[in-house]
């Protein structure tokens, strides 16, 4: 062969290229997301898996059951009432969207628009 | 291109011919569609009158929710009008961009003569332009705004209120030239601007926490507070006139409501009743 070394120089360049965003993430590894646990209550609307695939369906199905059904009833959860909200349901066990919602948003590289107009019980009330 | 003139009128001839065609062609299928569409509404409207052709019109809701407001008692309550203004714009933060141009509002005040301009205004009564008149969205019975909305961001609920869901809104703003009332507000500008120190510049009343803002780019008016009506409370310009009387809220099409009563022993007019939308906001003057 002919310019072995060249080429089997090249060919590793080349694949070092191709392959770098895989190893580059092995090497810096990225933090894992850790959501921030809410300290009101034990037990979810709905359960954990489900919530972490699918929350954005069960606040679409909301919105459309509240805004649009009249249906507003309270969600009861072993005894407790849950308003079909994110800024008066959800927000009430997990008042932090930095240390909850954007946790895994940013994570996931996902910019959801709900806090154009939604707002985060604490701070944003001034 | 050297296009004889004895092949220009030939060739200009032929496609006017086949235009011709194509037309004839076009007027039989609109005429089947027609027919198609009469056969339709024969067969729907059998309990009822036939309306009109190209009529559009919405089917009356059981219930209708509606409002009367006593222009008398806002007069002779100086101020109460602008305290309706502001819990309504305190509890929805309706944003005070204060200039004209990009105003935001949900109730407002105007005069008689504007508020209802076809009424007579020949040798009217000059006292009459001094009255505070509360304008709103009329919820009406036959909205055109509901049928412009191609989203239907904006949709007439169970309860006959006029209602819209922000998320689904484009701002195409159809809706708010088909409102015959102007009673939509587009949002030209972001309400949540900050100053540098964090806090709201547009929100003169402050904000209400238990109420989501609305986005540039989204058009906005009053949704008779379903949000309150659903945990039993008055909405919040009717809250705000205490034990005034000067507006009555409830179901106008149930006949033992205080508000059909109202209607029942009083005089009072729609705003423009003539475009047909059934204004279910009502005035005594
Ligand atoms: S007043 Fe305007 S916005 Fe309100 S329901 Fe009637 S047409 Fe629609
Ligand atoms: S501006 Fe929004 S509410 Fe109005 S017609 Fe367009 S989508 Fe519907
Ligand atoms: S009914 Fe509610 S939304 Fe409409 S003007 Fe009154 S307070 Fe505002």
């Amino acid at each position: 062969m002919y310019d072995k070394g060249k080429v089997l120089t090249g060919l590793a360049i080349f694949v070092a290229i191709v392959t770098f965003p895989v190893w580059y993430d092995l090497v810096h590894a990225q933090h894992v997301p850790k959501l921030e646990k809410p300290t009101l209550s034990k037990k979810c609307v709905a359960d954990i898996a489900y919530m972490r695939t699918s929350h954005m369906v069960l606040l679409d199905n909301w919105r459309n059951e509240v805004v649009r059904e009249e249906k507003r009833k309270m969600i009861d959860v072993e005894g407790k009432p849950y308003a079909k909200s994110l800024q008066m349901g959800c927000m009430k066990c997990h008042p932090d969207q930095k240390k909850f919602c954007d946790e895994c948003h940013t994570y996931a590289d996902v910019d959801p628009f709900c806090w154009d107009c939604h707002f985060q019980p604490q701070k944003e009330t001034k | 291109m050297d296009v004889k003139r004895r092949n220009f009128l030939k060739i200009a001839g032929l496609s006017a011919a086949a235009g011709l065609g194509a037309s004839s062609a076009f007027t039989q299928l609109f005429k089947g569609d027609a027919l198609a569409s009469e056969e339709g509404h024969g067969g729907e409207t059998a309990g009822h009158a036939a309306p009109a052709q190209g009529e559009h019109k919405a089917e009356d809701t059981e219930f209708q929710y509606g409002m009367v407001i006593d222009i008398p008692k806002f007069a002779a309550n100086k101020g109460l009008a602008e305290k309706c203004i502001a819990a309504c714009h305190y509890e929805h933060n309706v944003p005070d961009f204060g200039n004209p141009k990009d105003e935001i509002k949900w109730i407002w005040l105007d005069d008689y003569e504007h508020s209802f301009p076809d009424a007579s205004q020949y040798k009217r009564n000059a006292g009459l332009n001094d009255l505070p008149v509360l304008l709103t969205c009329n919820h009406c019975a036959n909205p055109p705004c509901v049928r412009a909305c191609p989203t239907q961001a904006t949709f007439k609920n169970d309860h006959g209120v006029v209602i819209m869901d922000f998320h689904r809104c484009i701002g195409c703003r159809f809706c708010m030239a088909a409102c015959p009332y102007g009673a939509r507000s587009f949002n030209w500008r972001n309400p949540r601007e900050q100053y540098a120190n964090g806090n709201y510049k547009f929100f003169k009343h402050g904000l209400n926490p238990n109420y989501p803002t609305r986005m540039r780019g989204v058009v906005e008016k009053c949704n008779f507070c379903p949000e309150r009506l659903a945990v039993g409370k008055p909405p919040a310009c009717v809250e705000a006139t205490g034990d005034t009387k000067a507006m009555v809220f409830g179901n106008i099409n149930d006949p033992n409501s205080e508000i059909a009563k109202v209607l029942n022993s009083n005089f009072t007019i729609q705003r423009n009743p003539a475009a047909g939308t059934k204004p279910s906001v009502f005035y005594i003057i």
